[in-house]
């Protein structure tokens, strides 16, 4: 118990010191955070009236974000994986810096969740015994469930780790494995849901088809593993703790082939749309082309397929995979244009034609933009004082006074014994 | 867009009525809901209460109007009943009491509209409370609404008749497109009707369809875009109209010699997709036919906007501007009462009318008689008898939502 309050202050006292940089990120989260904050009030005093928002595109940004997000969140499991299933050292050493990500990822998606709701003050009512939790019937419910034992599952899992590492005991394979095979078969799950929140629904022909789940998962293990790359590099710049090549490596062919497998599905969407082109494909037709001369998604569009590609091409040619300076510029890329894809460009055209066939656009007000960036500077604050304290412990700035960790745990050790135990 | 192909006939959709009425409660996932709740209660009286039995039922208090309850629908639907209620006499009852309990202190005020608005963000979901605890919404509501409109609001707590499975039925050869039961609606509804985008709510849209949409000057016109006939432009420019429905047309005339009408608003379906998707239950079919939903309880996460295929459901963006003279003082807890700000709402059948036997606002106002209800179960009954002798169809059949609002021609 001692150890676990000295973990506790130790813990708090590392993430909140740090040089002028880190006060300046910090600050800078903080302020587009306060705007976020100021928009979460009017949306709870004005009402939902100063979004984009209608009764007929009732969904926008926020819900886009929503879940583009919980993409990045499973995406965690890319790291997860090859270090757990297939044993990969250097995968090993960072992927407490994963479950991280997908903490505050899944952080992130609750507060866009909180920004989408019309009554937020009423979340109770969704506590089961409280509540009702309409557990069967609703997806949504099932989403609920899938994000928050995500999240659980990555919070016991990280910080059971970095507290054996600051302990400098071991870790118990007994139930922390486990745990990690959980882990992995949950994120899938939380994509998986995700995808089944909109695809099962018959009156939005756009996303009502099978192949949604596979393309969220695919899209997602290519958008997460970028974001994780970009980190890794800006943590070697900036922190004592360096992370080998061979993980990055490992990374970006993971996002070669989901992004190759994404833009494959994106393109047999496509062509089973629009060579019936029936009434059904109208939403895809008014993202591709415009309908009734509305044509405001049309660049997002195209930019982002163009994103897409120019990525995928730079990610097959190994020299510029392996390109330490052509990497960020790849990895940002496909970012984007998955979160275009993921984002907008699949959850606003879902609503266009309305069921009735109206054609209506939506337009994102200031405040709601105001709001979306303070939420992703909210997941980064989170995500920063996270891998903050994380690399504190793997670098052994932070550790328990009594134990020897500096000795008795080193990387390769400990993976060792995961290993064995594992094996 | 409209699937008038996809004309089912009455005695065809009959039988599938019936089945559905019967098994509707077995087909949902209700019985597993109401399995959890009976262990949950089970438990709570074992473990926080055991010495507190639940006797809401016989509580004095309850009113007359509420102590009618329906018959159940499904054999075995007055034990899951009695179960619901122990589950919220024991659980919710004490839990939501106490809540008001240390609201009131909290608030330490004399104010009863702000008391009585507080109590109101603790009580429970409408479907599962005692006759007792609706009785005790019931009169919070009236004292708010009354004290917020300056004049005696009732709220109506009636619950389905017995026997009773409301059916509607629209002649869409005699819809003239006046638009009449629009307004009618929003006047007898409470709904919003702010000036602004968004502060206005209609629940019934009469979609002007262009007539002589293929006839033979409009051929040469380019390549329809999917939906409607496509008015200028070519196939590669598309330009005019927006909607295949125009429903935001003001005519000086009625009807207009190019157009034909064809009305909607909720098809109060027999298998609603809006119900499945709420992750709180608080949209649910009511066991005489509509779908209702309890604004109190609805966390506005607007999936049921997005699985509706009729487009029926409207969110309040803002609180309702509904002034206080044009208010509609007799109303339904599931029905007109005003809404708050950022909740779904719907028709509803003018609940707060037709449970007191009288029609729709929209049948009542409708100028040419275009518009039928009545009950299905009664084959007498004027929806029935078209039922049976017109033609008739639902819109998009295909996707299996069995809609009671049928339309039909002569």
């Amino acid at each position: 118990m001692h150890k676990l309050i000295n973990f506790v202050i130790d813990y708090t006292r590392y993430v909140l010191k740090g040089g002028v940089k880190f006060y300046a990120w910090m600050g800078f989260l903080a302020v587009l955070s306060a705007g976020a904050l100021y928009g979460f009030y009017l949306q709870n005093t004005e009402g939902l009236i100063v979004t984009g928002l209608s009764s007929q595109i009732h969904d926008g940004l926020y819900f886009a974000n929503l879940v583009f997000l919980v993409g990045v969140a499973a995406g965690a499991v890319t790291i997860v994986f090859p270090a757990y299933i297939y044993h990969h050292k250097a995968m090993h050493e960072v992927t407490v810096l994963g479950e991280m990500l997908a903490i505050s990822a899944v952080c992130m998606v609750m507060l866009f969740v909180f920004a989408h709701m019309g009554r937020p003050d009423r979340l109770w009512h969704m506590l089961p015994f409280v509540g009702i939790f309409n557990m069967p019937g609703s997806m949504l419910a099932w989403d609920v469930l899938v994000l928050n034992g995500y999240l659980i599952l990555n919070f016991a899992c990280g910080f059971y780790y970095l507290y054996a590492k600051y302990t400098g005991g071991h870790v118990n394979n007994k139930i922390f494995m486990p745990l990690v095979y959980t882990s992995i078969v949950w994120a899938l799950s939380i994509h998986t849901v995700t995808a089944f929140l909109i695809s099962s629904m018959p009156a939005r022909p756009m996303w009502f088809h099978s192949m949604m789940p596979i393309r969220f998962i695919t899209t997602a293990f290519a958008a997460g593993p970028c974001l994780i790359i970009l980190a890794f590099m800006i943590i070697r710049k900036n922190t004592k703790f360096w992370i080998q090549n061979d993980a990055i490596d490992v990374l970006s062919t993971i996002v070669t082939w989901c992004l190759g497998l994404a833009l494959f599905l994106t393109m047999s969407e496509i062509v089973v749309e629009l060579y019936a082109r029936t009434e059904h494909a109208n939403g895809l037709y008014y993202l591709m082309f415009g309908l009734h001369g509305l044509t405001r998604l049309v660049p997002w569009f195209w930019s982002s397929l163009a994103f897409m590609i120019i990525a995928f091409v730079m990610f097959l040619i190994p020299s510029v995979r392996t390109n330490y300076k052509l990497l960020p510029i790849a990895c940002v890329l496909a970012f984007v244009g998955i979160w275009i894809e993921k984002g907008m460009g699949l959850i606003v055209p879902g609503f266009i034609p309305t069921p009735i066939g109206e054609v209506i656009e939506y337009y994102p007000t200031v405040i709601e933009i105001m709001m979306t960036v303070g939420i992703w500077a909210m997941g980064f604050f989170i995500w920063s004082i996270l891998l903050k304290g994380a690399i504190g412990i793997l670098v052994h700035d932070l550790r328990y006074e009594g134990s020897a960790a500096g000795e008795s745990i080193d990387f390769p050790r400990s993976s060792e014994t995961v290993t064995r135990a594992s094996s | 867009m409209f699937d008038l192909y996809q004309v089912r006939f009455f005695p065809f959709f009959y039988h599938e009525l019936q089945r559905i009425t019967m098994f509707h409660r077995a087909l949902t996932s209700d019985w597993l809901l109401w399995f959890v709740q009976r262990k949950s209660a089970y438990l709570w009286r074992m473990i926080v209460s055991p010495d507190k039995s639940p006797t809401a039922d016989s509580n004095p208090a309850t009113p007359p109007a509420c102590s009618a309850r329906p018959p159940p629908v499904v054999p075995g639907g007055a034990a899951t009943t009695s179960s619901r209620r122990n589950f919220l006499a024991a659980g919710g009852m004490l839990s939501v009491s106490s809540l008001m309990g240390a609201a009131a202190l909290m608030t330490q005020s004399d104010d009863a509209k702000a008391t009585v608005e507080w109590a109101e963000h603790f009580q429970g979901n409408y479907r599962l409370m005692t006759a007792a605890e609706k009785a005790e919404a019931r009169a919070r509501l009236e004292r708010r609404y009354s004290a917020q409109y300056g004049k005696k609001v009732s709220v109506d707590t009636t619950e389905a008749l017995p026997g009773v499975l409301m059916g509607y039925a629209l002649n869409i050869r005699k819809c003239i497109g006046c638009r009449r039961c629009v307004n009618a609606c929003v006047e007898e509804n409470n709904q919003s009707r702010g000036k602004n985008p968004g502060e206005r709510i209609e629940w019934i849209q009469v979609l002007r369809m262009e007539r002589g949409e293929f006839s033979k000057e409009k051929m040469n016109e380019g390549y329809p875009e999917g939906l409607g006939i496509q008015v200028g432009g070519n196939a590669y420019t598309p330009a005019g109209q927006v909607l295949e429905g125009q429903y935001h047309y003001e005519p000086a005339l009625v009807p207009e010699k190019d157009a034909t009408y064809m009305p909607i608003a909720c098809m109060q379906c027999e298998k609603p997709p809006c119900v499945k998707v709420c992750p709180v239950r608080t949209t649910y079919r009511e066991a005489d036919g509509p779908v209702v939903i309890d604004y109190n309880w609805c966390i506005g996460c607007r999936m049921c906007m997005g699985a509706c295929p009729y487009w029926a459901r409207r969110i309040n963006l803002t609180t309702p501007v509904l002034p206080k003279e044009e208010m509609n003082p007799v109303t339904h807890y599931l029905g007109n009462r005003p809404r708050m700000r950022g909740v779904v709402e719907k028709c509803h059948w003018c609940l707060q009318r037709t449970r007191q036997g009288r029609y729709p606002a929209c049948v009542e106002v409708c100028p040419v008689g275009a518009r039928k209800f009545g009950n299905l179960l009664d084959p007498q009954s004027e929806v029935s008898l078209i039922l049976a002798r017109k033609n008739v169809f639902r819109l998009k059949a295909e996707l299996n939502t069995f809609p009671k609002f049928f339309y039909f021609y002569d």
